[in-house]
Parts: C-alpha cells; structure tokens; sequence
C-alpha cells in the first residue's frame, strides 16, 4: 500500500498538470467532490458539524481493524473536493500515522492562494478535527 | 451618456490591477467603494504637511488640520441638507453612529413596553443594538415583513404602528437586496403617531440624493467608506434638539466643557458626542470624496448605475439556472442572485479565478436569508466607475458557472 508520502506526491503531480490556471484548478477540485462517498445521513447533526464562517462540514470517523475510516461531507462543493483529497491521504492509516501525517501537499500545491483565508481556515480546522479522532482512537488503543 | 466612464475610471488607481491574470472587475461596492486620487493625496498631504490634534494647539499646524476638520463636517452638511454643521457628529461609521443613539437616545427615552420598528431588510447593525436596548430597558422589538420581492408590506407596516411606537428605525436602500424603502411616507406616518425615525443611509447616501430636512428624518446615519472616502469614519446626523436633550455617549477629552472632580459640564454639540482624537486625516481626506460625488452629480450616477443593473438583469435573465433574490420596483445597483444547485460562496470563488470580486453569504443580513429561505445570495453590486463591459464579462462568467449543474 502506498504511504502517505506517495500520495501526497500523486496528488501534487495532479496539479502540476493543471498549471497555473485558477479556474480550472477549481473546477477541478469540484470534480474531486463528486467522488466522495455518501455521508451517512444519520450522522448529518449539530454535533458533527465544523463551522467554517461559509461552508459547513459534516464529519465522523470510525476504527476498523486498527485503521480510522473517515466519511465527511460539505454542502459547497469546492469544500467538498478539498474533504476529499484529505480522505484520499488519511483513510485506512493508523492513529499513529494520521497523527505524524505532515500534509505537505497543501503548501505544494498552493492551496491557500488558490482557496483564500477563509476556505484555508476551514481546511485547517478539517485536518485539526481529523487528528482529534485520531488521537481519540490511539488513546483508546492504548488504554 | 452623462457619465464619462473612462475619464472617472483615471481617478481611481486600484481599478488599473490584473487579479488572478485577469483585469480586476469590482463588483464589491457595497462593501465599500474604492477611492479617487485625491482621496489619497489628501490623505498623503495632510501627514506630510498639516498634521497635528484639532480644536487645542495654540499653533498653526493645528489651526490648519482644525479648519480642515471643520470644512468637511460643512461639506457633510451641504450634501445632506442639514439646517446647521452642528448637527454632523464623526463616528466611526454606521455601526458606531446607530450604537451612540441606542446607548444614548434610547437609554433616556425608551422604556418597559414602549415599541421599536425595524424591518426584516435591515442589517445586523440596525438589529443588535436594538436587542441590546430591549434588554435592558424593557422596550419591545417589533419588525416590518417584506414580500416574496423584497418590499415592505405597507400594510403591515401601518398595523404596526401604534402610539407606543416610540422609534422606528429603518434601512434607506437594502444592502443584500437593493430595495428602496419608501420612506418620506414611513417617517410622515411614524412622525403621525409620535415616533421618531432614524435612517440607516449606509447603501443610499452614495446612490441617492439623501435631503435630511425634505425628508424630515430625526436621525440620519452612514459611513463615509461606501461614499468613496476612507475607512474607519461614519456621520450621525440628528436633528439639533434631540441631540442636545440626549446624554453623551463616550466621555474624555473634547467633549467636556469643565472637568473638577465634583462635576464635569459637557460641551455643546458636536463635541459633546467625539470624545477623544477623532479620524482626522480620514475626516479631511473625506471630503475631496464628497466633492467627487457631488460634481459627477448624484442623478449622473444613480442614472449609470441603475442602467448597470437594467444591463446585468437583461443579460442573465434567460440563462438557466440563475435565480434573481430581490426584484423590487424601486432598487439601487445591487444585483443578488443564486444559481440553482450550487452554494454561493463557490461561485463567488469562480468569479474571484476570473479577476471578479463579488460578495458571497448572508450579508450580515441573517434574518433576512431565513426569511428568503437561502442561506445566502452573490451579491454584485456596482458604482460609478463600473462599465457595461465590465457587466457584459461578468454576465459570461455567471453563465458558465451556471451552466456547470443545470445542463
Ligand atoms: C445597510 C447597512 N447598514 C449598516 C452597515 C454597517 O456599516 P459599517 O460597517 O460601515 O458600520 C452596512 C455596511 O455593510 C450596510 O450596508
């Protein structure tokens, strides 16, 4: 299985192709979104809400053999695409190494000036939130 | 044509800028507009050569800044037609200006049961303060409905009113939406039953001509970054008796007459309401702002401007999936919308790749986006210096942004 190192790289040559075309960068990372799987709708409450100041996220995550499995959701589309590629590098790792992940492609990619400040926020407060049952699930592990 | 678009367009630097590789079309201007030159000059000149505190050095320089404080409160005067310059107070904007008369005005006068009118167009800061007020004194908040279009119920309006009706503070020209409010007839019928009325001119002052004695209005406030000038600086006008009558707002230097430590006595108005160093520079640089507006002329721009809007409504009329929010009789040049399936705020990020700058979300208008059942809208909203192939581009990017989920 690749690490999360590879992926990262795969996704950073993804966009590489794009170039320096903001539109279709977006549109793109649109497209992305379409991907994700269906949110379990019993899980669409307050509780497992991220406020972003626009766009809300809906995120939960479960231990399966080891390995934290993320399902997550937004309802703007572009903040979807970005839930997506967090999926994409996380799911089917470990606590340990979701919590040691350092999701380089971000900055390689550009995506705080392709998002703007108030979308980079948003995704910091993603990955935050995802360490967070990461750590849940590793502290469970050990207890 | 009255309006020579492309020699207004010279006086204003920001608008000459490539954003995302594309030239920047503002389409943001109820936000805030962008500023001439001679905004900037004067701003400039005044640091460099003029500045010092006001109304207290025995020295030049403070002369100087002194009388060029004073010539733009005249200036403010002139453009809204007050009977006397005493009856312009500096705040910081808006939001300050309506606080001062909650905290002040309403803290005197209005008590347990006693009623306040707003609407369900008004801004987040023609709503909080009253809700502040409400809680403390005991005052009962009350709010005008709108139609399906985005126009005051009058009607309902009328029912409201009632002689415990003792404020009614309404909104000139609706920010998210663009609706003009009728309102020489709201503050003919508000003064009828005793109320007074208070007009919250943010979005009109720019676009309208705003005359605080033709209108009778109590209290005018706005703030002077939507009218071309800086930021950080807004205008409470209020009619001379109700100003002397209501206590101070801050207290501190400059707004005292007498200080001991037994009893302080308080200046005459203005002063009695700035306390502390004002916004100098912005003060005096706004006034250059005003002077634009006023010889481009308030009809030139009001006619350029709505033909923009009547422009951008013709072009995107058919085009599928765009949702107009707001389509009052009577509108400044505010062009919200939505496109069917998609979230606001990802559209406002595709026209922001095109080098567009439009404002995505509730506009600090909450109440308003539950009323319209949306969570937000796009808001384009357009000024003098906008173009009609500015529109024309825009359009083009609303249409295939449109046409990404609704084939
Ligand atoms: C209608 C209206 N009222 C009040 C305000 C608040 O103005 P400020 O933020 O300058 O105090 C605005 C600004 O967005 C507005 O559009």
């Amino acid at each position: 299985m690749s690490t999360i190192a590879d992926i990262q790289n795969e996704i950073v040559a993804e966009f590489e192709i794009l170039g320096e075309d903001r539109e279709s960068t977006i549109f793109y990372i649109m497209e992305l979104g379409e991907t994700l799987e269906p949110y379990p709708e019993s899980f669409r409450k307050e509780e497992y809400t991220i406020q972003g100041c626009q766009s809300k996220v809906w995120l939960v995550a479960e231990e399966q053999g080891g390995k934290v499995i993320y399902k997550a959701d937004s309802n703007t589309d572009i903040t979807k695409g970005l839930i997506s590629l967090l999926i994409r590098v996380l799911n089917h790792r470990s606590p340990k190494e979701i919590l040691n992940a350092d999701l380089d492609f971000i900055p390689r990619i550009g995506m705080g000036n392709i998002l703007g400040s108030q979308r980079s926020n948003g995704l910091v407060a993603m990955i935050n939130q995802m360490k967070r049952y990461a750590l849940a699930f590793q502290n469970k592990q050990n207890a | 044509m009255f309006i020579q678009v492309n020699s207004i367009r010279r006086l204003f630097p920001i608008l000459h800028q490539e954003v995302n590789g594309n030239p920047l079309i503002y389409f943001d201007n109820a936000a805030t507009t962008q500023k001439p030159q001679a905004v900037l000059d004067t701003l400039t000149y005044y640091y460099e050569k003029d500045n010092s505190n006001i109304h207290r050095g025995a020295h030049t320089l403070a002369d100087r800044a002194t009388r060029q404080f004073e010539e733009t409160r005249e200036s403010i005067r002139s453009f809204i037609g007050a009977r006397e310059s005493a009856e312009i107070i500096f705040t910081r904007g808006t939001t300050e200006s309506i606080n001062l008369v909650a905290k002040t005005y309403g803290a005197k006068y209005l008590q347990k049961g006693d009623e306040i009118l707003i609407s369900t167009l008004e801004h987040h800061s023609n709503i909080v303060p009253w809700q502040m007020l409400c809680d403390q004194s005991g005052a009962i908040l009350k709010i005008i409905p709108i139609s399906d279009t985005g126009e005051l119920v009058w009607e309902e309006f009328e029912r409201l009113l009632n002689p415990k009706t003792k404020l009614v503070s309404i909104v000139h020209a609706s920010n998210a939406l663009g609706t003009i409010n009728p309102v020489k007839k709201i503050i003919e019928a508000a003064h009828a039953v005793g109320a007074k009325v208070l007009l919250d001119g943010a979005q009109s002052t720019s676009h309208l001509d705003v005359d605080v004695q033709a209108l009778d209005c109590d209290f005018l406030v706005f703030s002077a970054h939507k009218l071309y000038g800086p930021t950080g600086l807004g205008v409470l006008y209020g009619k001379r008796e109700l100003l002397e009558a209501m206590p101070p707002f801050l207290g501190g230097g400059e707004m005292i007459r007498e200080v001991t430590f037994e009893k302080t006595t308080y200046n005459t108005i203005p002063f009695k309401f700035e306390a502390g160093t004002p916004s100098i520079a912005e003060v005096i640089a706004f006034k250059p702002a005003l002077d634009f507006i006023t010889s481009t002329g308030k009809a030139n721009i009001h006619r350029h401007e709505n033909d923009l809007l009547q422009y951008a409504v013709e072009l995107l009329h058919d085009v599928k999936g765009v949702i107009p929010v707001g389509t009052a009789a009577e509108k400044i040049a505010v062009f919200s919308f939505n496109i069917q399936s998609m979230h606001p705020f990802d559209v406002g990020q595709l026209l922001d790749a095109k080098g567009i700058a439009v404002r995505t979300g509730h506009h600090c208008t909450q109440p308003l986006m539950q009323r319209l059942g949306l969570e937000g809208t796009v808001r384009a909203s357009f000024a003098v210096y906008n173009t009609r192939a500015e529109v024309e581009v825009f359009a083009q990017a609303v249409a295939k942004i449109a046409s990404l989920k609704n084939k």
